[in-house]
């Protein structure tokens, strides 16, 4: 949905947990779906939520390099806790798509295209480095000359409610990457929970027409001035408590400036090639397209799921893969995320969210590996 | 468009537990797709009945482990014009092959009364390390619906979609959260072929490596994160020596962790 640009306007009205609910019921009656962060499987994931018992009540995160462990609080809080192993590319952008089906009689061949779907989503809980995340995919796959339709019809009548992160994660940096943790834009609500200390309320910005109506279906006051200055406090609190840091300005030039350096080479001494990092990217969008026949013959599909710069088919020309070696592969996908990527879109393509290094199931770290290049800096294989 | 003339199948059992086979027999909601689309020309898990070859299509499953084998093989190579091996036996020697690992004329004498009555090899090896293979599906047993899809693939004269990267796609697509990660749990997934639709993650255990080692894996890298989460030489070496433990990237790590 359309969001007004944040002008720095403080966040004006206050929900309890009732009229966060409330909120929530809106939404249902509007025939959204509801996605929400909830606990799972010893995470808190996105998924669908019916009601605020839905989300992770009194419970928060531990992160580091190849670790993830959820651990219960106790408290009221329901949105402590940093981004977990789901992005909202998972509905958005699905990782598996069928975009056609084939049908052959006797007669004729039969192309039946997949229609994109109507149901509406109503994103809560969307961080400021998921909001760039999504910014990012909207420009890739609704902004250049070729438009895709099944992002589009998902993505437009999308609304999201965004909440300003009142932790950091251990991988978090945000801060580094300019992408958080307090929202800027491309939201319809924006929240910042206010638990602990007083009343358990939430502050709420207003980002689009759309939000400025939804709020007013459901009850909220003023926030006093006491609650905008605390609200102010949380992201200023989380902005200096961030797990992980890059020095961000210069790294375009840092990294294709060092495309020998021999960290590629010690880094894929460990990397798996596994393609993790790559899945639970937020701003991550490559796909392969895959053809099936039944055994008649008279029925195909094709289909399309995400594919990753670490497997061997994705740069399979013929007579073998471009990128053969784990080093190339994670040199590949590193210097597009935080450098050719700004030539190719015009910002970087990591929002300092720390899947990439949670997820590793080795722990590699995409800020170390920034550091080890920028302290050592044209260590090429020749020259050392 | 004319029905062209139905392609010869035969399904072929070398070392192995029949599983894989199986697989196919266990597809009972396409059986008769498949009966009508290819001659089932020689399967005796299914019928007596034989059809001399040759044959448009031969599955093979199972490892050669006696010299009679070897030769065998070697004639329904001859008599198959495309030759598929199916499963961890045929692809990579299977569970038997831990007699590679050991003296298997000390295996014969504490196992069997007679040693003298067995004539077997030394070794459980692979399908391909004997005759040219034209494709393998992995998996101990294969997912009946790769085979499916190997098979009409076959049919419609494409390549077989049957990724080789790791489960940890699989498990991405799933939208599973990672057991090694969250929970601290050992999985193979990362360094091994994808094709179960990374079954035991969905029901949070590791993975055990099934499908034998992804198209590029880094075993040793791998190897050094399990150690981290407690295991020891010893469940190392265990934990690559099961169905695959003579695919090369696991049986040389394996080789790693003598205790």
């Amino acid at each position: 949905m359309a969001g007004r640009s944040g002008n720095g306007t403080l966040p004006l009205a206050a929900l309890t947990v009732d009229g966060l609910q409330a909120l929530l019921q809106a939404f249902r009656q509007h025939g959204y779906r509801i996605v929400g962060p909830t606990v799972r499987d010893q995470a808190i994931v996105y998924d669908d939520i019916e009601s605020v018992e839905g989300l992770p009540r009194g419970w928060t995160d531990e992160q580091d390099g190849g670790r993830y462990r959820l651990t219960q609080l106790g408290d009221d809080a329901l949105f402590n806790y940093a981004v977990g192993p789901h992005s909202w590319k998972q509905f958005l952008h699905p990782p598996l798509l069928r975009l056609l089906s084939v049908e052959r009689d006797a007669a004729t061949v039969r192309v039946v295209p997949e229609i994109p779907p109507t149901q509406r989503f109503a994103f809560v809980g969307v961080r400021a480095c998921e909001l760039h995340a999504i910014g990012l995919q909207d420009r890739i796959l609704l902004g250049g000359q070729y438009v895709d339709p099944h992002y589009s019809a998902r993505r437009e009548s999308t609304f999201i409610v965004a909440v300003n992160c009142g932790k950091a994660g251990g991988t978090c940096f945000c801060a580094s990457m300019n992408t958080g943790p307090k929202v800027e834009k491309g939201f319809d609500l924006a929240i910042t929970e206010l638990v602990g200390e007083g009343p358990h309320v939430f502050l709420v910005e207003e980002g689009s027409d759309a939000g400025s109506a939804m709020l007013d279906e459901v009850p909220h006051r003023a926030a006093t001035q006491d609650e905008i200055e605390a609200a102010q406090a949380v992201v200023a609190r989380t902005a200096v408590a961030m797990g992980r840091e890059i020095r961000s300005g210069d790294l375009r030039e840092l990294l294709l400036g060092n495309l020998e350096h021999l960290r590629w080479e010690e880094v894929a001494s460990r990397c798996l090639s596994c393609a993790n990092c790559t899945m639970v990217c937020p701003t991550c969008f490559c796909t392969t397209v895959e053809d099936t026949t039944d055994l008649t013959g008279d029925h195909a599909e094709r289909w399309r799921r995400w594919d990753s710069c670490f497997t061997m088919d994705f740069s399979y020309m013929h007579g073998g893969s471009v990128r053969a070696s784990a080093r190339s592969r994670y040199r590949q996908w590193m210097t597009h995320k935080l450098a050719s990527w700004i030539d190719q879109f015009g910002t970087s393509g990591c929002v300092g969210c720390g899947r990439c290094i949670t997820w590793c199931p080795v722990g590699i770290d995409i800020t170390e590996e920034v550091r080890a290049i920028r302290e050592s800096p044209a260590t090429t294989e020749g020259s050392s | 468009m004319p029905k062209p003339r139905r392609l010869k199948l035969a399904v072929w059992k070398f070392a192995s537990c029949d599983g894989c086979q199986l697989s196919l027999l266990d597809c009972e909601d396409e059986l008769l797709a498949v009966a009508d689309a290819v001659e089932i020309a020689h399967f005796l898990e299914a019928t007596r009945a034989r059809v001399n070859g040759p044959y448009d299509l031969s599955l093979v499953e199972g490892s050669i482990t006696t010299p009679h084998d070897a030769e065998r093989i070697q004639q329904v190579r001859r008599s198959s014009r495309f030759l598929v091996t199916i499963g961890a036996c045929a692809t990579a020697g299977g569970i038997q092959a831990l007699r590679n690992f050991a003296d298997v004329r000390e295996y014969l004498s504490v196992v069997y009364a007679r040693p003298d009555y067995i004539n077997t090899l030394a070794t459980s090896t692979a399908i391909a390390d004997h005759v040219t293979v034209d494709f393998e599906l992995r998996g101990c047993p294969i997912n009946k619906r790769q085979l499916l899809e190997v098979v009409s693939a076959f049919l419609a004269g494409r390549r077989p979609v049957t990724p080789p990267h790791s489960v940890c796609v699989e498990c991405k697509l799933a939208g599973n959260v990672c057991v090694m990660v969250a929970h601290g749990t050992p999985c193979l997934g990362p360094a091994t072929h994808a094709g179960c639709g990374a079954l035991c993650p969905t029901f949070h255990r590791g993975c055990y490596g099934c499908y034998g080692p992804m198209e590029t894996p880094n075993a040793s890298s791998l190897t050094n994160w399990l150690h981290k989460l407690g295991m020891d030489d010893r469940a190392l070496q265990r934990i690559y020596r099961t169905f695959n433990a003579n695919a090369q990237a696991f049986r040389e790590e394996s080789e790693k962790h003598d205790p």
